[in-house]
């Protein structure tokens, strides 16, 4: 593998990376502060691909579609927490898990309804539609590095609210120790709606910038939300460091595993037999990981509550 | 005779009476029979799901990877030129309980929440893989040469046959993991479910317990897959994805984590309500779907949990 | 005197920086009640659990029986003998008291890896579990589920949980923490007719009832093992009075 190559698997790696941890940093600040495990989380990132992709394409212009869809996402999200969540979070994680998939049922045939089985062809935003030669042998797409940008941006924002705010201390220590922070007398209702609220936009945000990348088509969100279950898994539950670097890590491993894979098994075998079983090798990867971060740490790398 | 009067055995025998009645009560035709066939075979490994949830409160998001591999083994033997149900059954329950001791080694490691997103990882694992598998047809999946024949016996074709079979099958995984959960073995189980600090002072590692209750399940839920196949005649990575696991754990729920026969109820209203709808209309999830929320909300304790009445007069009797 | 059934020698443990328990070292002899006293935060806590096996110490060894297990889980220690309750009451909400001692009584009864009776048919565990609730005074009880009774009954099973399992020795955490009076007064009954089944190492806070109970106590303050004696030794000891009163008060 050329040099080039390789940097080319690792920027798409990073990239992969940044889109998952937009969207495991709703899921696990929602499961840290509210106990709440929600699995309609990937649908909300495949419908803010979807309505950026509709109302840009109405409009003529991606970034007017990606601007409509934040504050749509939001309020879908606001919906969701009033008509079904709000009435979850005292029960099980088993009912909570049950619950939130059939709204994934709900919104994944709605969005059959509207917008067809068949993917939608979402152009290159204007802008960014070329490419930015880094090195000798790699041009990369403009668009895929302001992915990379702008997710370092809101890690970065998360970071200075989560870290330095009071509301991020709230965040924090509901974490932590959720019934402490209700008995400090913190009105814990709006502190999850808002939660709740700013996961649905981060999810959102991902999905519309993933669009002109990735194919948008029902089901787009099943894959997401699996592999940022494993994110946060990996990173430990609740922690923003560690769903961030997990999710660097587990994108990494997927882009990378997936092209020396193949190349790894022709040390041992034919080259067709090889490519199958290095992709093979290569989709599971990401769940070996997981398996073996679990085995060495049951409770993650960044376990965010300490008993 | 009094036994057989209490809720807990008059419930499910009254469903197994009524399915082994349908054929000749005006449900005999193809698609009652197909329909049938189908709820009973997910009916059992929802059973044996809830050995795990009900009786261990493991609750796994991975069992279907589990019908995945029972249902590719018959696949897999079929491929190679094997039809002999007396091999490809044996194989099959034993390479599903093969896979769930591996994985149980790992998962049981964890807990709660932990263990519901890592059974989901290795039912992703194990899905990917069978995706992988370009000799069983990838993603397409495989036709069957044919049904599972027994010692030479076409007794899997005939569809009242096939209906029986499933019957009787449904009926000895449910009576086993019955006798399971009474057992001491269960005992052991049930206690380290509620109160696991208690179990280890008494000497107990309740690690051992689950992981044997682990593999049972998974062996169970691998027959359960290689009669799916039978069923179907066709075998696709969709018989191992993650949605399915989440409606089988549905249908536990459904009918009551509490007790083991609520799964046999849950699993024949799920799929009967889900056929039926799908029947009627082709966006059928718009209503399945907000039917499932309504159920979590407002069915706690599942179908045979009762209504909300009958449950607190239980709670007046126990504070009493 | 008596082979020690249980001895902690020298025990250490450290958290971070803080040294929660130090050289502690103690004994327990057949047929006593060795009670542990000390002020919050003496380091109690962390004694329990390094006799109980769930922290391991730092330093220093834990023999039951003459033999080390220093190195044993909670469940191993259980199985060659160590019993004990927890200080907030342990048994299984859901299963009836009978059902919580057959439990108990299966642990000691052969393997439970048994798979085809139904256990609540087994009249031999059913009839030792019944002595056993009628031996604490909750035969009556027999058929209410754990969770639905009373503080008090639910301490009491657990001392019927304890000793079912016929133990070498009782570890009993703040047994009588959260009883009424009348409660107390027959729990501390019940314990003066325990101690003669299997020595108990007490760890409570209620001084009336050490001092009515113990034969031997030992003070614990800032993790250290102050003395060991008896109830008259204790109460006249200087320095277990400036831990527990202060110093202020002597000045």
């Amino acid at each position: 593998m050329t040099a080039s190559l390789l940097m080319l698997q690792l920027l798409n790696g990073l990239q992969l990376g940044i889109l998952l941890f937009l969207v495991a940093a709703g899921l696990t600040l929602v499961f840290g502060v509210m106990d709440f495990i929600n699995l309609a989380h990937g649908a909300q990132y495949m419908l803010g691909a979807y309505l950026a992709a509709s109302i840009g394409g109405a409009l003529g212009s991606f970034w007017l579609g990606l601007l409509a869809a934040l504050p749509l996402s939001l309020a879908f999200g606001l919906a969701l927490e009033w008509l079904v969540f709000r009435h979850l979070y005292a029960r099980d994680h088993l009912a909570q898990v049950l619950a939130t998939f059939g709204v994934i049922l709900v919104i994944d045939e709605g969005v059959r309804q509207l917008w067809g089985s068949a993917p939608l062809n979402v152009p290159q935003p204007e802008g960014f539609s070329g490419g930015i030669t880094l090195m000798a042998g790699l041009t990369y797409p403009s668009f895929r590095l302001a992915i990379i940008v702008a997710g370092l941006a809101v890690a970065a924002l998360m970071w200075l609210v989560v870290e330095r705010s009071r509301l991020g201390m709230l965040i924090r220590a509901g974490a932590s120790n959720a019934p402490m922070v209700r008995a400090l007398g913190v009105d814990t209702g709006r502190l999850f709606l808002g939660v709740i609220g700013v996961g649905a936009m981060l999810a959102g945000f991902a999905g519309a910038m993933a669009g002109p990348v990735f194919a948008v088509v029902p089901g787009m969100g099943d894959q997401v939300l699996i592999l940022a279950f494993v994110v946060i898994v990996i990173g430990g539950i609740g922690s923003i460091r560690g769903a961030f670097i997990a999710a660097l890590a587990v994108g990494l491993v997927e882009s990378l595993g997936r092209a020396m894979m193949p190349e790894l098994m022709r040390l041992f075998l034919d080259a067709a037999p090889a490519r199958q079983a290095g992709a093979a090798v290569a989709s599971m990867l990401v769940y070996a990981v997981m398996a073996a971060v679990l085995a060495w740490r049951p409770a993650g790398l960044f376990p965010a509550a300490r008993a | 005779m009094t036994r057989l009067l209490r809720p807990s055995l008059l419930l499910p025998l009254l469903a197994l009476a009524a399915l082994a009645a349908a054929p000749f009560l005006g449900f005999g035709d193809r698609f009652a029979l197909t329909l049938l066939s189908r709820a009973m075979i997910l009916g059992m490994a929802a059973v044996s799901l809830s050995l795990l949830v009900g009786g261990a409160g493991l609750a796994s998001l991975g069992h279907a990877a589990m019908m995945g591999i029972g249902a590719y083994v018959v696949a897999a033997l079929d491929l190679a030129g094997i039809t002999e149900g007396a091999i490809a059954f044996p194989a099959a329950i034993l390479a599903a309980a093969a896979f769930a001791g591996i994985t149980g080694l790992v998962a049981l490691r964890t807990s709660g929440v932990y263990f519901i997103m890592i059974t989901l990882a290795f039912g992703q694992m194990l899905f990917f893989t069978l995706s992988a598998l370009s000799a069983l047809g990838g993603d397409d999946g495989y036709t069957l040469y044919g049904r599972n024949t027994f010692l030479g016996a076409d007794i899997l074709t005939p569809r009242l046959s096939f209906h029986f079979i499933c019957l009787g099958l449904l009926a000895a995984s449910w009576g086993l993991c019955a006798m399971l959960s009474r057992s001491r073995f269960g005992r052991v189980l049930r206690a380290a479910r509620e109160t696991p600090l208690r179990v280890e002072a008494l000497g107990f590692s309740p690690f051992p317990y689950r992981l044997l209750a682990y593999v049972i399940a998974g062996g169970i839920a691998g027959l359960a897959g290689a009669l799916l196949a039978n069923a179907m005649e066709f075998v696709s990575p969709a018989v191992a994805s993650w949605p399915r696991s989440a409606e089988l754990l549905f249908m536990v729920v459904l009918g009551g984590v509490a007790q083991l026969p609520g799964a046999l109820v849950g699993a024949l209203a799920f799929v009967l309500l889900e056929e039926g709808l799908a029947h009627v209309m082709s966006a059928w999830k718009l209503v399945f779907g907000p039917l499932l929320v309504l159920a979590v909300i407002f069915l706690p304790g599942g179908l045979t949990g009762g209504l909300p009445w009958r449950r607190r007069k239980q709670e007046r009797r126990a504070d009493a | 005197m008596p082979e020690p059934i249980l001895v902690l020698d020298k025990l250490e443990k450290h958290f971070g920086g803080l040294a929660v328990t130090q050289q502690v070292s103690l004994d327990l002899r057949p047929g006593e009640i060795h009670a542990l006293i000390g002020p919050n935060g003496a380091g109690k806590t962390t004694l329990i659990h390094l006799v109980s096996g769930t922290l391991r110490p730092d330093a220093g060894r834990v023999l039951l029986d003459g033999r080390d297990v220093t190195r044993l889980s909670l469940p191993q220690r259980a199985r060659l003998g160590l019993a004990r309750s927890f200080q907030i009451t342990c048994v299984i909400p859901g299963f009836s008291a009978l059902e919580n001692v057959a439990l108990a009584l299966q642990a000691g009864d052969g393997s439970s890896f048994r798979f085809f009776r139904a256990a609540h048919h087994e009249a031999r565990l059913n009839d030792a579990a019944r002595a056993t609730l009628d031996e604490v005074g909750l035969g009556a009880r027999a058929t209410i589920p754990a969770g639905a009774l009373s503080h008090g009954e639910r301490r009491q099973l657990e001392l019927a949980v304890a000793i079912a399992t016929q133990p070498r020795l009782l570890l009993l955490d703040e047994p009588l923490a959260g009883a009424g009076p009348e409660e107390t007064e027959r729990l501390i009954g019940l314990l003066q007719r325990l101690k003669a089944r299997c020595p108990i190492l007490l760890v409570e806070h209620d001084m009336q009832a050490v001092f009515a109970l113990a034969d031997r106590i030992s003070v614990l303050n800032q993790g250290q093992l102050i003395v060991t004696g008896s109830a008259a030794q204790i109460q006249a000891h200087p320095e277990v009075q400036t831990a527990y009163l202060g110093e202020d008060e002597f000045a």
